[in-house]
């Protein structure tokens, strides 16, 4: 699979990533994309009901977690 | 804000108490398998959302992505091939089985794939050895010759004597949002603290709203402490040293691998589902013996710019006689003459001899340690 991007863009992370541990533009853009995506990423799915929450609280209640 | 479930969403594998009654009144038409003790908790884990976002052990495609590139198919890192093995099994794919530690039946297991691997390579990539010595490689060697994917469904746990410290993901995230804490540090440990590790973690509860104490409960290897003695001498820590309201003392059940680098991103993963937002990295995390360098566990992090969960490296502490004090090499400008290490193996060295241990341990852990029968595992 290939991605184009702009030959200056490529240039430019070609001297930037002179020297690092990245081998190559292409791991680079990866590791970029990667740390952008997992920001962007959403919660989904775990809001309690009431009753559950509640349930878990008398729980932490009778262990001494919460007063 | 407490870390996202890896994944998105918190898995919840439990059998409701309906259908758990179904499939074990049905018990007797189900291929029945056996597991091994850290199977079973393997099991809990997946269950309980720990190792969010699996559901079940792994299938061919992912074992090998794991294996390969460590991300699931869906490009997520994950370190660790959390797979069930068998020998010569006695069902096909497709089909529902039931998985017994001993007389009890732990879970259900819909068997999507039944398939082969290689033990040498699964050794290399996870161990980074093939040396039998190590202990993680010797499990896998006495492991069955395929493995078995699917997802499962959790029936009975194991009897834990600690369960008052064993709270799973959705009650650390409850409990979290009762503290009103947004930001977490969670310390892994497989030892009683001592002043070094005492120093560690309120250094990083300076800067976060609360910390996360979180030993490691379950099977270890000989000379490792005993689950008793590392919650004995938290306790005691605890209730002299650590205030209440921003400091928690909770265990995971888990299987130590002894895998080093990759290793520690998958503790880190299982607190990121706990809602921890840091985790404490130390010198030699999860490693065993010479296989991993001092901080060889630090670097395989600088992979997972999207793990979701910030590591925080720790120099190794040690005691400063001129410091007066715990310090690392950052904090400290004084020779070597002057400091003492306080490696795990040193302490339990200096333990067993009876030698002192003024400045290096809480008098109050020390008692709640001489207090056991044995601290260490036989």
């Amino acid at each position: 699979m290939k991605i184009s991007i702009p030959k200056t863009l490529y240039e430019k992370i070609k001297a930037r990533i002179e020297g690092t541990d990245f081998d190559s533009v292409s791991e680079y853009v990866t590791y970029v994309v990667r740390e952008v995506l997992a920001n962007l990423e959403e919660e989904k799915d775990i809001t309690l009901t009431k009753e559950e929450e509640d349930k878990v609280k008398e729980r932490l209640k009778a262990l001494g977690y919460i007063d | 804000m407490v870390s996202k479930p890896h994944g998105g969403k918190l898995v919840n594998r439990v059998a409701d108490h309906e259908t758990k009654e179904k499939i074990i009144s049905e018990q007797k038409e189900y291929p029945r398998v056996r597991i091994n003790h850290g199977i079973a908790i393997d099991l809990e884990n997946i269950a309980h959302g720990l190792y969010s976002p699996l559901n079940g052990f792994l299938t061919q495609d992912e074992f090998e992505s794991v294996l390969k590139t460590m991300r699931l198919r869906n490009d997520l890192p994950w370190t660790l091939p959390i797979v069930l093995d068998v020998q010569s099994p006695h069902f096909g794919e497709g089909d529902t089985i039931l998985l017994h530690y001993e007389s009890f039946p732990i879970a259900r297991m819909h068997v999507e794939e039944i398939y082969p691997y290689k033990k040498t390579d699964l050794a290399l990539k996870v161990f980074k050895t093939d040396d039998p010595a190590h202990p993680g490689v010797s499990r896998v060697y006495s492991m069955g010759d395929r493995l078995i994917g699917g997802s499962i469904e959790l029936l009975n746990e194991l009897p834990n004597p600690f369960a008052k410290y064993t709270l799973r993901p959705i009650e650390t995230r409850v409990l979290f949002k009762e503290k009103r804490w947004k930001t977490i540090a969670a310390f892994q440990t497989r030892n009683v603290p001592h002043l070094g590790h005492e120093y560690v973690q309120k250094t990083a509860l300076t800067f976060v709203d609360g910390i996360l104490i979180n030993p490691v409960l379950g099977k270890k290897k000989i000379g490792d402490y005993t689950d008793e003695a590392i919650i004995k001498s938290y306790e005691a820590l605890f209730n002299n040293y650590y205030p209440k309201y921003t400091a928690v003392l909770t265990a995971i059940r888990y299987e130590m691998r002894y895998a080093g680098p990759r290793e520690a991103v998958h503790h880190a993963i299982m607190r990121k589902n706990l809602g921890a937002t840091h985790f404490i990295v130390g010198r030699d995390h999860a490693g065993v013996g010479n296989y991993y360098g001092p901080y060889e566990a630090w670097g395989i992090f600088d992979k997972f710019p999207d793990l979701g969960i910030t590591p925080i490296f720790v120099k190794e502490v040690f005691y400063c006689r001129k410091c007066d004090g715990m310090a690392n090499e950052k904090t400290c400008p004084h020779s070597d003459e002057f400091r003492t290490y306080l490696s795990g193996t040193k302490l339990r060295s200096m333990l067993i001899n009876g030698e002192s241990l003024n400045n290096l341990i809480r008098p109050e852990v020390l008692n709640a340690i001489k207090g056991l029968k044995n601290p260490f595992v036989d």
